[in-house]
């Protein structure tokens, strides 16, 4: 298979391709070959870098787009969704006040299926004012009916700008993507990437030629008033087409790594699960970090594993329940926290194995808020709990890792 | 796999510094990572960066707790932040300053190195710029990057006269503390 031949590329090979750049860059970069017909975007810490560097590229004539800078993150998404009707290929970036300031219309370019894909370089949520990072501004996000895709590495997070384009635009789909990046731990680390090509990404992408536009030789109209007699089918088939979403993720998924040989896992992707008794869950930059610490504890004979969540939404519940269903027990390690419950992961991931014959411990630790550093000590730490949860009954569903008693 | 630590202030390109050993590193065929400490980067303010350099690709991303090599772009920064802390008893602490080693009573078992790069920067750029200065003290102190690969990606950073004059500053910091 073509996917296989290209994933035994020696790291030699791969590193021949390789640079060392930027990890906003390389968003940037990977945003340019895609070609966006309109970019509209607000500068914020710590997305600033990627916008920079697209604007950088349509000054310089390296890019064909429509640069909009406008007055606020509110602006910026509302300017896609007249762009996006109007048939326009749309790309933006944001995070945290950004995203909130976005909020209502989140949901209107949801509502209205239009593709416009964006990055969050993920940041905590004021008060009190934090700019590092962690994942409650995309987290909040959750329902706003955009698909969401969270990166492990640079690569990854570069990637994931062409495959979230040939998600959302698919006729069977037509809703945005949010790739979800951690704010200065992937945005600002330079790291060797693979960069993308125009062309390259031409013969995987397709061109954007969307169905229904905004046209005045044609008019019509989107995200109209509908009364209680059309709006929950209309709900309906965003909630339909987020269902088809999780084939089409895997399907665009194995496609990237046919093309480009890089493979990040579809819905979920696993790390040394096969005969795991732990199982650590979690999205994001700190895979990294946990699989280190995996190797470590593997060969001190502990049976731990990690299970990785690519998509947030659509969740990907089947494709969890098969994974965790060997588990003894399960840690969810998340960089958020639903104020008045708990972790929203968890929450998810629980529901997820109910109704199932699955009866294990799952425990969850809100971790790395606000940029609070995930060391190798901390995992340590849960994979500890996570036995005693196993051997001798949940202690608490929930700690918060690494909390400095001292301060309360 | 090598961590390194850089201590500077705000405005003396530590991050920058990192960045470039990052990429002569993987000039030389390895992989290698950079970051910043990721503060609020007020001019004068103490910054921290950090570098990973392995063989293998790098995945971990949690802060450097345990360096194998420290680099002290501000010997001011002595009194005010822990710059040995965590460093390998096998490691090394480059430090930029005018004074001996065994002067400066730091409290680590590590090989301690001392660079006048204030001086040699005034001299080769004009400035005392030291992020470059000490990154040819660092690839003479460790070996860890060879020197054309870290003149390659200085090069790449800084064009023209400016870029002569930071691998001149480079090779007279290499010089001095390579064996």
């Amino acid at each position: 298979m073509k996917m296989i031949a290209k994933e035994e590329l020696s790291l030699k090979e791969r590193m021949a391709r390789m640079r060392v750049v930027e990890g906003s860059y390389a968003v940037a970069h990977a945003v340019k070959c895609c070609s966006p017909d309109v970019i509209s975007a607000y500068p914020i810490t710590p997305q600033t870098h990627i916008v920079e560097h697209l604007s950088q590229f349509v000054a310089d004539g390296e890019l064909d787009s429509e640069f909009l800078t406008v007055d606020s993150e509110f602006s910026a998404m509302s300017s896609l969704v007249g762009a996006s009707a109007a048939g326009a290929r749309c790309y933006s970036s944001t995070t945290s006040q950004g995203l909130a300031l976005m909020w209502e219309v989140l949901y209107n370019a949801a509502g209205m299926r239009l593709p416009i894909v964006m990055t969050v370089a993920n940041r905590a949520l004021s008060a009190p004012l934090n700019i590092w990072n962690d994942h409650q501004d995309s987290v909040g996000a959750r329902d706003s009916g955009w698909i969401q895709l969270y990166a492990e590495d640079v690569q990854e997070a570069a990637d994931a700008i062409p495959q979230a384009y040939k998600i959302a635009e698919d006729p069977e789909i037509r809703t945005p993507v949010m790739v979800c990046m951690d704010g200065f731990i992937l945005t600002h680390v330079y790291e060797p990437v693979e960069l993308l090509s125009v062309e390259e990404v031409e013969r995987f992408l397709p061109p954007y030629r969307p169905e229904h536009i905004l046209d005045p030789e044609n008019p019509k109209t989107f995200g109209a008033f509908a009364d209680p007699s059309y709006f929950t089918e209309l709900r309906y088939m965003q909630w339909d087409a987020h269902r088809r979403a999780l084939n089409k993720i895997e399907t665009v998924a194995r496609e990237f790594a046919e093309e480009f040989g890089r493979w990040y896992g579809g819905l979920i992707d696993t790390y040394r699960a096969d005969d795991a008794e732990v199982m650590i869950v979690t999205m994001g930059s700190v895979i990294g970090t946990i699989k280190d610490c995996i190797d470590v504890m593997r060969s001190e004979g502990m049976k731990v594993g990690l299970v990785k969540i690519r998509s947030y939404r659509p969740f990907p519940t089947e494709a969890l329940r098969k994974a965790l269903k060997d588990a003894e027990v399960v840690a969810v390690i998340e960089k958020d926290v639903t104020v008045g419950n708990e972790g929203a992961l968890l929450t998810d991931l629980k529901a997820a194995l109910y109704n199932t014959p699955t009866r294990i411990p799952v425990i969850g630790f809100p971790a790395g808020l606000g940029g609070r550093d995930i060391t190798v000590r901390d995992i340590r730490r849960v994979v500890d709990r996570a036995i005693a949860a196993r051997d001798r009954g949940i202690e608490a569903e929930m700690e918060f890792l690494s909390l400095r008693e001292d301060l309360l | 796999m090598k961590e390194i630590r850089f201590h500077g202030r705000g405005g003396q390109g530590a991050v920058t510094a990192a960045e470039m050993i990052a990429i002569a590193a993987f000039e030389d065929g390895r992989f290698s990572q950079a970051f910043p400490a990721f503060g609020v980067e007020r001019r004068g303010a103490p910054v921290l960066a950090f570098a990973r350099i392995d063989d293998k690709p790098i995945r971990m991303r949690s802060q450097v707790y345990e360096p194998d090599y420290v680099i002290v772009q501000d010997v001011t920064l002595l009194d005010v932040v822990n710059v040995t802390g965590g460093l390998k008893p096998d490691g090394k602490i480059i430090i930029n300053t005018d004074r001996d080693a065994s002067a400066l009573k730091l409290n680590t078992e590590a090989e301690v190195v001392t660079i006048d790069a204030t001086r040699i920067a005034i001299d080769a750029l004009g400035r005392p710029i030291v992020n470059t200065t000490m990154l040819g003290a660092f690839c003479g102190a460790t070996g860890e990057v060879k020197l054309e690969s870290l003149e390659k990606s200085i090069l790449a950073r800084f064009s023209g006269s400016l870029g002569e004059k930071n691998i001149q500053a480079i090779r007279t910091a290499y010089e001095r503390v390579a064996r």
